[in-house]
């Protein structure tokens, strides 16, 4: 195809000045000599790094790797996943409604929606799951009394477990910043599009289903996949109130062999593991997505694995 | 001939901006009426008051006998709640300056949603609707394209469709062509001129004088919140009577 190109126009170019041209110039590309001076000092530094790995006897790589897999440590990851998932859930329903209550025209929804935002934004999440742990010293019961007869009664140590704390001191200033990332999102649709939506009839509700969460989700969806992962490395303050989530697990392990730094590798290999896992997600949530957008160009999966991973941007 | 449009001294204003001075008007059914204007005097505003995007501060509205966005109650005004107004606006088509198509929806998709949304309408019913509107408007072969894969002239055709799908007895035109590249306002004002000889009534925001004058049943010119002149485009247009609009024609001509 080419080839039939150029001796096409072979016969227009020969009477013009191109003619006198001697016939051949080598054309050379800028060369960036300072870019493989880098990289031969980056990759030096890597394997210094990698010997280091490997000849320093205190990692102890044998007892990782006999840790790995251990019931326990298993039984650790499945707890941490748990909570994971279910504080994901109470952070991103929550935070929905707390960021359809600010931007409600109703000042009291609005206000109390902000007091929540500052509140559970305001205090370390650290904080709050002792204090939920605690509650029973300041409400030692729950009851339900009515013209003197207590409908039930039930004490506040068996309802707030470790579990159940943990959920709480995590969910909830969760909520409060997943309610800033829904309604940026939110606003970031085009006010046209309400318009368009209302003069078509649709109710509030539809025009949020149907029209403006679809298009909020483009710019909800990644800062979403940076709290899932905070969500699953942040599971590990539970050790506190010593829910048996992955650190708890491994710290009670440490704690009777002394095998310290082994078995926090083991934590954190697995750790590495799972938010690889939910970048991966990540990466399929947003094609899903990105429907109709300009930029639904696939990208590789291994270089937005990458750039997820290691928080750089792949070119090309 | 039925009364479509019927607007009785409707007043509006922003803060203290008044933007409607007491716009009268009256459209009879399946009238074609344009209006014109200098920016600023109000023509966007009043068409935006007819399915009751905007608010009034005086003044009534009725589109086919029914008073839009109020309920009236021992001699006032009070405004309707959201699904009233809704039931309202679903027989009114509105086309856009900007298109506001649906950008993560196909152009089918765009047409359909409120056919099965608000019409309830089957889904097969409401596709084979569409796909037939797009073919109208001369885009059968980008049923199933986004918004971005169309040029302008092409999107704003499919929100024609999007209008013309709820079987609207009254389409309202916000400057439909003004947004758009010079070359592609051809397309959609003849797109506009097919749907008018049809039947429907519409209401057309428009700059396009050579349009109002060629489609156009009535012309009612507009300025500083008021109807100045209206009337049939060879008077309004051709012969004037008041200097305001003269003025106008002297400066768009």
């Amino acid at each position: 195809m080419s080839s039939e190109r150029s001796t096409d126009l072979a016969p227009q170019m020969k009477p013009g000045n191109i003619a006198a041209l001697p016939e051949t110039r080598r054309v050379v590309a800028l060369r960036h000599p300072g870019r493989w001076a880098s990289a031969v000092v980056v990759i030096g530094f890597l394997l210094w790094f990698a010997n280091v790995l490997v000849t320093t006897e205190a990692f102890e790589w044998d007892v990782v790797s006999s840790y790995l897999f251990n019931p326990l440590v298993l039984n650790g990851v499945l707890q941490t996943l748990e909570m994971t998932a279910i504080v994901l859930v109470i952070g991103m329903v929550a935070g929905t409604i707390i960021a359809i209550m600010r931007l409600s025209p109703n000042v009291v929804l609005h206000s109390v929606a902000h007091f929540y935002q500052w509140f559970f934004r305001g205090t370390p999440p650290l904080v709050q799951l002792i204090f939920w742990f605690n509650l029973a010293s300041v409400f030692p019961r729950f009851e339900l009394t009515l013209f003197d007869h207590t409908f039930f009664s039930i004490s506040t140590n068996t309802i707030m477990t470790p579990f159940v704390s943990a959920l709480l001191g995590l969910g909830l200033p969760l909520s409060a910043y997943y309610s800033e990332i829904v309604r940026a999102g939110i606003l970031a649709v085009d006010e046209g599009q309400w318009e368009a939506a209302s003069a078509y009839a649709l109710t509030p509700f539809q025009t949020l289903r149907h029209i403006v969460l679809p298009q909020a989700m483009r710019v909800i969806i990644p800062p979403t996949g940076n709290e899932a992962i905070g969500t699953l490395k942040f599971t590990s303050l539970a050790t506190i109130v010593s829910f048996t989530e992955l650190l708890h697990t491994v710290s009670t392990i440490y704690n009777t062999n002394f095998q310290t730094i082994p078995l926090l590798i083991v934590a954190a290999l697995w750790y590495l593991f799972l938010t690889s896992v939910l970048s991966i997600g990540q990466y399929f949530l947003e094609q899903r997505f990105a429907k109709g957008s300009k930029r639904a160009v696939k990208q590789p999966l291994i270089s937005k694995f990458w750039s997820n991973v290691l928080g750089q941007v792949k070119t090309a | 001939m039925t009364v479509m449009v019927s607007a009785d001294r409707i007043r509006k204003s922003y803060g203290r901006l008044p933007v409607l001075n007491g716009v009268s008007l009256e459209i009879k059914a399946g009238e074609v009426c344009c209006l014109l204007g200098p920016s600023g005097a109000g023509k966007s505003t009043f068409l935006r008051c007819v399915n009751h995007l905007e608010s009034v501060d005086g003044g009534q509205l009725i589109v086919d006998g029914e008073i839009i966005g109020y309920r009236e109650r021992a001699g006032k005004l009070f405004e309707m709640r959201g699904q009233d107004i809704a039931r309202q606006r679903a027989s009114i088509g509105m086309v856009f300056q900007h298109f506001n198509l649906y950008p993560h929806m196909t152009a089918e998709q765009n047409v359909s949603l409120a056919q099965v949304a608000v019409h309830k309408k089957g889904k097969a019913e409401a596709r084979f609707r569409s796909r037939e509107l797009l073919e109208r408007v001369g885009l059968g072969s980008k049923a199933g394209k986004y918004p971005r894969q169309l040029s302008g002239g092409e999107q704003q055709r499919v929100a024609i469709a999007r209008a013309l799908a709820i079987s609207p007895k009254l389409i309202l035109f916000d400057e439909p062509t003004s947004a758009l590249d010079p070359e592609l306002v051809g397309e959609v004002l003849e797109t506009i001129r097919a749907v008018a000889a049809e039947g429907i009534t519409m209401m057309v925001v428009t700059h396009e004088i050579g349009f109002a004058r060629e489609v156009a049943d009535r012309v009612v010119f507009m300025d500083g919140g008021v109807v100045v002149e209206q009337g049939p485009p060879s008077q309004v247009l051709d012969a004037p009577a008041h200097p305001r609009t003269r003025a106008f024609l002297e400066r768009v001509l």
